[in-house]
């Protein structure tokens, strides 16, 4: 009994330490977390490039904001929304976290937003490309920074059927963004003329894409529209070529990244259509990026990693302009500034949480007209951000019509 | 077109030739886990690792050393399987006094070290593997387009589960072997060297995983995780044909392709979990599984 009673204590005790340490790490730092995947399906497209990124932003900025030094907290999600949701709860309640970088997974960033307007604590979706971030599952402190399925459906799905593209069929992978993006798709295919034949949902990481493959071809279709993400992109599109799919039907990947482009190469990707919300090669200034993270990490960012440098960074000067960490303040910041980097051009955060900026359709390069390492894409048009993201809907509660 | 419950027989004969196509990879590996279950009383976790492995072996090969793709049929499974020996050699032989969950934790752990290491190194995105210059090209075969090097994973395949079986179950090797499973103090008493061949089976399982890596490689991206979704698949398959039975995991291998490659068609949802929904089933009405001994 008096064990359990010394024990009872020390727990308190220890406790209250851990209480009084956590406030104590609020106090004199800035803490910005990154829960993304780090290990699994997505890991190349924001993962530990993404982290280097943040890192280059904090550095850029100096290292310290408000005379509080920043810190970074990283966590795996392993595409598990229950993980994701709870290392984001543990960092608000005991690691004085005061924004948060959500990396890929549409499923993993829709739980986390939920924690994010329960905790008050700024959230800069970054990888995750469902539109719903910014509708009904809107939260007051969301920003959908990089891209959306809206916009990636503007772009790749009404170039395609202005080039002719008409009846579509979908490989559509089997999970919230999945569906999200067909949905998207589908809208700006038929309110263009177009028409939807088919679709199949796939499980997510299908081991083998065939089957589905000629299910597409069986229904006529003349897009082959691939509404999926990371290996599962790539496989399917390698096995669209190998049967010959793609020489009939005209491939649209509805979101693809550089390193999905790299590891298919161009001899399988040439003339895919595909939307993208930066690219390292536009000008000078994201070159000059490009050629920074390339030596620290050997390969070309993807879109995710520019955005993971501008968010952070837009944060920073928020927090700085404002005079505090508080969150409603910084948010309020947010949604006044304009967004001047090599990432976006006048970009400003809507009402909504969507961060409105330039979005860019292109096409994969044939291997004759690519000149060097990474040179992949064309830019076949540069939508205004207006266009691309679209008017406001309406359902999301913080922005109505 | 004539059809079979509204599906159309030029559908229905597109998914056999593809159902076979993956059974084919499911049967080798499933052909792998058996005979070291059978033999050893292993659950070889580590399995998918091993199979990954092949296939980094060989795009290795490749990038590095120039090693073409019919080398690396022979090389890169190996290579593999000198490591499996080396594993055998210095961790499993210590776990077979102990109960078999330390080897299935061994193994799994094994698992994650290869995996993670090929991530670490390798990162995330898959990497391409040429198609063989000889095995380009498609065939029409009136109901569908077949890459031909997919024919290929089809014949390599039986030919070597067939030869596998033949070696197990008909030839004094085989017989050795199975012997030594069943009484290996005995056997050793006639002067058999049973740690030896205890070894050579691990390796030889092993081997078999890499060299289905090799055959996939030009099939789907290379990358560390591509075996650990299918290893799962696999030792559903490996309970369905009943656990240790040589016939039972090229048969339920081949035949669990087809089934999953149906369901792909008529509700493609449920196409990832159809096997693990047929192991549930058997595992009520035969619980030794279809081919396996009570």
């Amino acid at each position: 009994m008096k064990l359990k009673t010394l024990a009872i204590g020390l727990a308190a005790v220890f406790a209250t330490m851990a209480g009084a340490q956590a406030a104590l790490a609020a106090a004199d730092e800035v803490v910005i977390g990154d829960i993304d995947d780090l290990s699994g399906n997505y890991a190349d497209v924001a993962g530990a490039g993404a982290v280097e990124a943040m890192k280059m932003a904090i550095a850029d900025f100096g290292g310290t904001v408000l005379g509080r030094k920043i810190v970074t907290l990283v966590a795996d999600h392993q595409n598990k929304p229950d993980i994701g949701a709870s290392k984001f709860r543990e960092w608000a309640d005991q690691n004085g976290l005061n924004v948060l970088l959500g990396g890929s997974n549409t499923g993993v960033n829709i739980a986390m937003a939920k924690v994010a307007a329960a905790k008050k604590v700024p959230f800069f979706v970054i990888g995750a490309g469902g539109a719903s971030l910014t509708n009904e599952d809107c939260t007051a402190y969301t920003v959908h920074y990089v891209y959306d399925t809206t916009a990636l459906a503007n772009g790749t799905a009404t170039t395609i059927v202005q080039n002719g593209g008409k009846t579509w069929f979908y490989l559509t992978a089997d999970y919230a963004f999945g569906t999200q993006l067909q949905n998207a798709a589908s809208k700006v295919v038929e309110a263009n003329g177009g028409k939807t034949v088919g679709a199949v949902r796939v499980p997510l990481a299908a081991s083998d894409f065939s089957s589905f493959l000629l299910q597409a071809q069986a229904s006529g279709a003349q897009v082959l529209a691939l509404a999926n993400a990371g290996e599962d992109f790539s496989n399917s599109l390698k096995a669209a070529n190998e049967f010959g799919i793609t020489k009939k039907m005209k491939p649209a990947a509805l979101l693809a990244f550089i390193n999905n482009i790299d590891s298919l190469g161009l001899q399988t990707a040439q003339g895919l259509y595909l939307t993208t919300g930066w690219y390292w090669d536009l000008n000078a200034e994201t070159r000059a990026f490009g050629k920074r993270y390339f030596e620290k990490m050997k390969k070309e960012p993807t879109m995710d990693h520019a955005g993971y440098y501008s968010a952070t960074t837009s944060y920073l000067k928020a927090v700085k302009s404002a005079g505090t960490t508080d969150s409603d303040k910084v948010m309020a910041e947010l949604k006044k500034i304009k967004i001047n980097d090599m990432f976006a051009k006048g970009g400003y955060i809507r009402a909504d949480g969507v961060m409105i900026h330039d979005m860019y359709v292109m096409q994969v390069k044939t291997p004759q007209e690519s000149k060097y390492p990474w040179d992949y894409y064309k830019v076949l048009k540069v939508m205004k951000g207006e266009e691309a993201f679209g008017p406001i809907t309406g359902a999301c509660p913080l922005a109505p019509k | 077109m004539t059809e079979i419950f509204g599906i159309p027989v030029a559908v229905i004969l597109g998914q056999l030739t593809l159902g076979l196509v993956n059974g084919s990879f499911y049967a080798m590996l499933s052909l792998g886990l058996a005979v070291i279950f059978g033999l050893m009383g292993v659950v070889n976790f580590a399995h998918g690792a091993f199979y990954a492995l092949g296939a980094f072996a060989a795009l290795l090969g490749l990038q590095w050393l120039g090693v073409n793709y019919w080398a690396a049929l022979v090389l890169s499974p190996l290579a593999v399987g000198l490591l499996g020996i080396l594993v055998e050699r210095l961790f499993l032989r210590q776990l077979y006094k102990l109960d078999p969950l330390y080897g299935l934790l061994m193994t799994f752990g094994l698992a994650l070290v290869i995996e993670g290491s090929l991530h670490q190194f390798f990162g995330a995105s898959g990497r391409s593997y040429p198609v063989p210059a000889a095995l380009g090209g498609v065939i029409n075969l009136g109901f569908m387009i077949l890459p031909i090097y997919r024919a290929w994973v089809i014949v390599v395949s039986i030919a070597v589960c067939f030869t596998t079986w033949f070696v197990i179950e008909r030839t004094r090797l085989g017989a050795t072997l199975r012997a030594a499973t069943e009484n290996a103090p005995l056997l050793q008493a006639f002067g058999v060297n049973v740690p030896l061949l205890v070894v050579a089976t691990y390796g030889g399982g092993v081997a078999l995983a890499a060299l289905a890596g090799v055959l996939s490689a030009p099939v789907i991206l290379v990358t560390s995780q591509m075996g650990s979704s299918l290893v799962i698949i696999v030792f559903a398959v490996v309970v369905i044909g009943g656990m240790g039975s040589i016939l039972g995991a090229i048969v339920s291998g081949l035949a669990l392709g087809v089934v999953e490659g149906f369901t792909k068609v008529i509700y493609p949802e449920a196409s990832n979990i159809v096997v693990f929904v047929i192991m549930a089933l058997v595992l009520i009405l035969r619980p030794a599984g279809l081919f396996g001994k009570a």
